[in-house]
């Protein structure tokens, strides 16, 4: 249990996919203007990232790595070359599944969500959980809880990042600062104090 | 010929993808730790913006209007994967450096925007160059983001010693920030106010 929560601790605050690894810049630099957005643009993360990280670890266990393929008598075959590849379509699947199945049963998350979830394809932090799933060798309970806890942790830094862009507004800023040059360094001062999370081990 | 040079030079300094697109961000601060890491991220990256435009142009009228993202995402993971190979046989050590980035270039956004803005649109020559320009304006910010942070961090060039360290006996005491993620958003930041210092016309209106 200790483990997990340790897992979990780690892809929230240590290593923030967005302020320690940069990843979902893109998305993180240009969605976060108002803190609504931000926050369900961060839940439809979570719930994507919570389920492509496992599934992907599925297809890597059973499929892809050297040896995997066991079960069906191929024993020396090795696919790993196939992963990019594989990850990106599994997401791409996936996010379409969740756009349809959430459409007919719960209507009203998915017009909350809205346009983000189509979006999230190309959020290179999704594929990169995939990825850092693979680099780190996590079995499937572990990468269920890497998968929360990057999610979380990516919404809760594009959330903070909203609502001091909303104070931002008020301010007196240099002309050529304004806006974008501003966001990198709020991103920076962000990410700054998250270092302060660095060393902790439960 | 004005038309092709607008084509290669635009996205330089006029257009740059990353100081006023906001696109491909995420891949370029955390490979800048160093140059040869950056330097290596560039060229995938330009040869992979190149080369998915111009297949894309070459069959933009035969891809239907429905699956044409599925069809441009294919293209570029196989040049993606073709390039991640090619480093990971000839530069083993630098693959291990850039760990999950060279494949994240999938998910950059220049890549797949390039695809979808103009590869569509324009012819398979225009598109090649469209590429290379958006390549070459994301390494102009990768490698000058690089350079600040490997001299002003470790006090060297290509991993050559230019300044030499107080550890060793010289007389430069190194900046650990500059090794660490805040100092990219930083430099970025700082380098986005020059350029619009420079041209002001790229000044954001107050929101």
């Amino acid at each position: 249990m200790e483990h997990y929560l340790n897992i979990f601790i780690r892809a929230v605050f240590i290593e923030n996919m967005a302020l320690a690894f940069f990843l979902g810049m893109c998305t993180f630099l240009a969605v976060s203007k108002k803190v609504d957005t931000a926050l369900g643009l961060g839940l439809a993360v979570i719930v994507v990232q919570t389920i492509t990280v496992p599934v992907n670890n599925l297809i890597y266990r059973y499929l892809l790595r050297e040896g995997g393929l066991s079960w069906a008598g191929l024993d020396k075959i090795d696919l790993t070359f196939l992963g990019l590849i594989c990850y990106i379509g599994v997401i791409a699947a996936i996010v379409q599944i969740l756009e349809m199945v959430l459409d007919k049963h719960v209507p009203r998350l998915y017009a909350a969500l809205g346009i983000f979830l189509p979006l999230i394809t190309v959020n290179c932090m999704i594929l990169g959980g995939s990825l850092f799933m693979v680099e780190r060798s996590y079995d499937f309970t572990e990468s269920l809880v890497f998968g929360l806890g990057s999610g979380t942790g990516w919404a809760l830094a594009i959330t903070a990042l909203a609502g001091i862009r909303t104070r931002l507004n008020y301010s007196n800023i240099p002309a050529g600062l304004r806006g974008l040059g501003a966001t990198f360094i709020v991103a920076g001062l962000m990410s700054l104090a998250f270092m302060a999370f660095s060393g902790i081990q439960l | 010929m004005a038309d092709l040079r607008k084509t290669l030079f635009g996205p330089v300094f006029d257009n740059n993808p990353i100081a006023l697109q906001i696109l491909g961000i995420c891949s370029a601060l955390a490979v800048t730790t160093r140059l040869q890491t950056a330097l290596v991220m560039s060229l995938a990256v330009i040869f992979v913006v190149a080369c998915a435009g111009a297949s894309v142009s070459l069959i933009r009228r035969e891809i239907p209007e429905s699956i044409r993202l599925i069809v441009q995402m294919t293209i570029i993971a196989s040049l993606v994967i073709v390039v991640d190979q090619v480093i990971q046989a000839f530069l083993p050590e630098v693959s291990r450096q850039l760990s999950v980035f060279v494949g994240l270039i999938i998910t950059n956004c220049i890549v797949l925007g390039r695809a979808e803005a103009f590869a569509m649109k324009n012819s398979v020559g225009q598109s090649f160059l469209d590429g290379i320009g958006n390549g070459l304006g994301y390494s102009l910010v990768l490698l000058l983001v690089a350079t600040l942070r490997e001299l002003f961090g470790s006090g060297s060039l290509f991993g050559v010693q230019v300044l030499s360290l107080a550890q060793a006996g010289g007389w430069y005491v190194s900046n650990g920030l500059m090794l660490l993620p805040p100092s990219a958003f930083f430099i970025i930041g700082l380098l986005i106010w020059a350029l619009r210092g420079w041209k002001t016309e790229q000044v954001e209106e107050r929101g």
